[in-house]
């Protein structure tokens, strides 16, 4: 079967899709969008995470046809349009938070809606919004400390002054 | 494999009667899986994630309707904004508790409760809050629409109730009338199966109990025995009125009957016998926090 889609804001189109084959699948083996990463094909590991209308899933708990005609965000639709990396990418290379880079393209969807929903949450909170995503390299630490990064960065230069520079 | 993409609820009814070998898929977090690894090739998937009438909830008679599409985040209230399910939280604590606790951010935001109830699986986090709430599962059919008990819904493992013609409408219950605590025994706060779990309900209103436990039978079960009992207890020693302290010894001998309904066997999950001392510590933990809730609840109702 067909599926059209629109992912990370192009019309994308797969052709000879298996019914019973994941989102996954159509984004990597068939759209050439190979950021969204492949581990547990069990929705435990999160390295999969996507935007589905708006909402992060894991991709490999989609049928492809449930995609149809939806509107799909990946890890490649996050930087700019000129190329630059977005501030939750750049905070994930600062705060050294990453190290095999498997993980990472789902940790950052789901830091990236965390953010969108909460720009100052507590680490308790980051926790909480990350539980679905495993890290297998034990950084969890500096993912942490990336996402808090990342919310300062975002809140605009006059925080991240203060934030850096507390007043004495 | 065919792939069925109703619009409606009528169309996923007639696509249900003339493919009942159709694997029913919504959330796809427990249908996928078993695509994924090969354990499953049926030959069509139903896809019910294009019907309307399956999402949101509304209230008839004193009860709310929850759309069997209704997803655990939005059980939760965690996704603020997604407008369908605002309010649920509330009136439906146990509920809530309970969606909480399932999977990941990413697996609450697909899974639904329609979802769960067709999987049957024993460990299934919604089972014990909707038994211990008396809930009623609206299945349907091209031949009509029936209700059916949740205690009735549970017939084995991975087995429900539903005709091979039926798909899972919605759910029946009402909202909380007193305290609801739900709890949970897992390796980790997320992505983990229940070793064991219990819904507790209390109804002041008409003194009377009602319980779930998961992962520790066949099916989820009630506690009919421990539920008589507490009612009983409280009745006879005047605490449904007097809102007064619950005595330790309740509490403890409402744990062992809970402990003593359940039909736990070894698996990798854990032991029977450590589900057994697990539920007894978990129905006495759950009694106590409803027990502190209800005293609360007094409590700000003398200060208006």
């Amino acid at each position: 079967m067909r599926v059209t889609a629109t992912v990370n804001g192009a019309a994308q189109q797969a052709d000879d899709v298996w019914p019973g084959e994941s989102l996954l699948f159509v984004l990597r083996e068939r759209m050439g969008l190979p950021g969204s990463k492949n581990a547990c094909e069990q929705g435990e590991c999160g390295s999969c995470t996507v935007y589905l209308d708006g909402v992060p899933v894991c991709a490999c708990l989609v049928a492809a046809g449930q995609a149809e005609g939806r509107d799909i965000v990946t890890i490649e639709g996050l930087a700019g349009q000129d190329g630059g990396l977005h501030p939750v990418q750049q905070a994930f290379i600062d705060a050294g938070a990453v190290q095999c880079g498997f993980c990472t393209p789902g940790l950052i969807v789901a830091a990236h809606d965390l953010l969108a929903r909460d720009p100052d949450p507590a680490d308790a909170d980051i926790r909480e919004a990350l539980a679905g995503n495993l890290c297998r390299c034990t950084g969890y630490a500096k993912i942490i400390d990336a996402v808090q990064l990342a919310a300062v960065r975002m809140a605009g230069p006059a925080t991240a002054a203060l934030d850096a520079e507390p007043a004495p | 494999m065919e792939f069925l993409q109703p619009a409606s609820w009528d169309e996923a009814l007639a696509a249900r009667a003339s493919n009942t070998d159709a694997v029913p898929i919504a959330g796809g977090t427990d249908v996928m899986v078993e695509l994924n690894f090969a354990r499953r090739r049926p030959p069509a998937l139903l896809d019910l994630s294009r019907v309307a009438e399956l999402r949101g909830w509304t209230t008839a008679g004193g009860l709310l309707r929850l759309g069997a599409g209704l997803t655990y985040a939005e059980l939760t209230g965690e996704r603020a904004g997604h407008g369908l399910a605002d309010g649920l939280k509330a009136k439906l604590p146990g509920l809530a508790m309970a969606a909480r606790t399932v999977g990941s951010p990413q697996i609450r935001n697909r899974g639904t409760i329609g979802g769960n109830l067709g999987s049957a699986s024993p460990a299934g986090d919604c089972h014990p809050p909707l038994l211990a709430a008396g809930a009623q599962v609206e299945v349907a059919s091209v031949r009509g629409v029936r209700r059916i008990p949740a205690d009735e819904f549970f017939l084995g493992v991975k087995r429900s109730a539903l005709a091979p013609d039926e798909l899972i409408a919605a759910v029946w219950i009402a909202p909380a009338g007193g305290p609801e605590q739900f709890a949970k025994i897992g390796t980790r706060n997320a992505m983990v199966i229940a070793v064991t779990a219990f819904a507790l309900v209390l109804h002041p209103d008409r003194k009377a109990v009602g319980t779930g436990i998961g992962s520790a039978a066949p099916t989820p079960v009630r506690a009919g025995q421990a539920e008589q009992f507490l009612a009983a207890a409280l009745a006879d020693s005047g605490l449904w009125e007097s809102r007064g302290p619950l005595p330790e010894s309740l509490a403890a001998e409402f744990g062992v009957l809970v402990s003593a309904a359940a039909r736990p066997i070894d698996d990798v999950r854990g032991t029977a016998a450590y589900r057994r001392h697990a539920l007894a510590v978990l129905a006495r933990r759950t009694l106590t926090w409803a027990w502190q809730d209800y005293q609360n609840e007094g409590e700000a109702g003398r200060c208006e």
